[in-house]
């Protein structure tokens, strides 16, 4: 029994202690943390955090100077993003990125372009599309055609399609309006409850993650201030008055950082 | 029947030109960098076929003598992306064209070197065989040139809508970022797309050789091609066609009835004409991005 308890808390990916630079610039100071199967896990921060870097080191795009990443047991720090993707790793970066002159079909397709089987593939369009129904009737759509929320489904939807264990999302709600925010978080729910998706989910709109998120971590300049359940850290003063906007009443309506409660 | 025949034989070297366009277009497609070597890449094909099949060099028929020309020149292509242009990506679009204008310049110097300035000719039963309709007078290498191009044309239309790599290899076009997250080796579709170029300028120089005669300056028939690219709007398969068509078709014309001189010039008005009045080219592919 007690195997069985670690079978179920083991992490699916792990980073330990992980530094990057650009040039000169250590955007990343020892990045710890750790998301388990069938987890939710957020990660919130202001711009120039560093949390889309965070995300680049885990995909491959970006190489670790230090420390290491962990997939399972597996060390996977260096490895191409080819290889990433194979071992079920889907990174849908932020700002969409989408192919714009191919079709919605063809960027779809794309998402699968590690895979071989062609009828798994389908199978895995069908799925796409019954979580993203609006995709299949633009199917022969050229994607730069889209709204910015379909954008942001056509996104997600290729990204599924490499049938990851783990999807790492990079700001989905950028640009969208709150209703679509709500619409696509609520489908990234049912993808984690029915699909058993994974997600670690990168954003500024720290309520909306934090209602979806099991779990969360805070980043600031390039470091984990702060973490804890995701009720704990709506809970949390320093979360409340800096990302939720919320006001002490017995405060000037400046907000310092002087006055955080917690620190580390 | 006169216009027929300047017709006939625009379609003809505007086929060349528009080879030696979609070369460019590909390039520029996959690597964001204009390859200003592509006409030189096509003498160099020009001068390999003509040794290979000359009875006082190899003498080859050529039906083996094209393969290895064509294999030669994806060698060349792979060589000139692998040795050069993998080392600058990511340095600005005028470092990769000063770049490629060098090794231009390079591979006419070694086409001088290896085959001195005489213009050559194809030892073949192509070249001098005419037909008469009429009038209307029709060479055998005129026809192959432009059947030729357009199965060429229609099969690279169909690899890159509807295969895997050819699909693959526009989405590293449009966006290489995505790319990378889809899990697409980039660096080898790159490799492909200079393979594919150089097999272009191979094809471009067997179909010119069989046309006209070549020394190592026929490569800055490059710029007439690059002109071509241009009005076809740069960056569209189809375009580069279609710009070579114009390009070909308006030179024998403007030779016929325009003073002398003017048909050199004809395809830069066209360039400036366009560039005036449709910016983008004939067949721009453009898109905003949204945020």
């Amino acid at each position: 029994m007690v195997h069985k308890s670690e079978i179920s808390n083991s992490s699916l990916l792990e980073t330990k202690n992980i530094e990057s630079y650009y040039g000169p610039i250590m955007a990343l100071k020892g990045v710890s943390l750790k998301v388990k199967q069938g987890q939710i896990v957020t990660v919130l921060g202001a711009n120039g955090a560093g949390k889309t870097t965070l995300l680049k080191n885990i995909s491959g795009v970006m190489v670790p100077e230090k420390g290491n990443i962990l997939h399972y047991k597996d060390n996977i720090q260096g490895f191409d993003t080819d290889k990433l993707v194979q071992k079920g790793i889907s990174h849908v970066p932020e700002g969409r990125e989408i192919f714009p002159l191919l079709s919605v079909e063809q960027n779809l397709n794309l998402g699968a372009f590690t895979r071989k089987n062609g009828s798994d593939i389908r199978k895995d369009l069908d799925v796409v599309f019954s979580y993203f129904p609006i995709l299949k009737s633009r199917l022969a759509q050229q994607a730069n055609t889209l709204s910015g929320g379909e954008q942001q489904m056509l996104a997600i939807g290729r990204g599924l399609m490499s049938r990851p264990s783990i999807m790492l999302l990079d700001e989905p709600s950028l640009g969208l309006s709150p209703i679509l925010v709500k619409e696509i978080f609520s489908i990234l729910r049912k993808l984690n409850k029915e699909q058993k998706l994974t997600i670690l989910l990168v954003e500024q709109n720290a309520k909306a993650a934090l209602d979806l998120a099991d779990y969360g971590y805070v980043m600031e300049l390039g470091r984990i201030v702060l973490d804890g359940n995701s009720t704990d850290l709506k809970n949390s003063k320093d979360i409340q008055e800096f990302y939720l906007g919320a006001k002490e009443e017995s405060q000037l309506t400046q907000r310092r950082w002087k006055n955080r409660k917690t620190w580390r | 029947m006169e216009i027929l025949q300047l017709i006939f034989s625009g379609l003809a070297s505007g086929c060349i030109y528009g080879l030696i366009a979609l070369g460019f277009v590909l390039i520029y497609k996959a690597t964001e960098a204009v390859n200003f070597a592509q006409g030189d890449m096509m003498m160099i094909g020009s001068l390999s076929i003509i040794s290979l099949t000359s009875s006082t060099a190899l003498g080859l028929s050529l039906m083996v003598a094209i393969p290895l020309m064509l294999i030669l020149m994806a060698l060349i292509g792979f060589l000139i992306e692998k040795v050069f242009i993998t080392h600058i990506t990511g340095e600005s679009q005028i470092a990769i064209a000063i770049l490629t204008i060098a090794i231009g310049f390079g591979l006419r110097f070694i086409a001088g070197v290896i085959w001195g300035y005489d213009p050559q000719t194809l030892e073949s039963a192509l070249i001098g065989t005419y037909y008469n309709f009429g009038k209307l007078v029709i060479s055998i290498s005129e026809v192959l040139v432009i059947i030729t191009t357009l199965a060429l044309t229609l099969s690279l239309y169909y690899f890159f809508a509807k295969t895997k790599i050819g699909v693959a290899m526009v989405a590293v076009s449009q966006n290489q970022l995505a790319a990378y997250y889809m899990g697409i080796p980039v660096k080898r579709m790159q490799s492909l797309t200079w393979i594919i170029a150089g097999l272009l300028a191979g094809v471009a120089g067997f179909l010119y050789s069989a046309k006209s005669s070549v020394d190592p300056i026929t490569g800055l028939l490059g710029i007439k091609a690059f002109a071509a690219a241009v009005i076809g709007g740069f960056g569209s398969l189809p375009g580069a066609l279609v710009g070579g068509l114009v390009v070909g078709l308006v030179e024998p014309f403007a030779a016929r009835f325009l003073p002398v001189g003017y048909s050199h010039l004809m395809p830069y008005i066209i360039l400036v004409m366009v560039l005036i009045f449709r910016p983008h080219g004939i067949f721009s592919q453009t898109y905003s991005k949204k945020v």
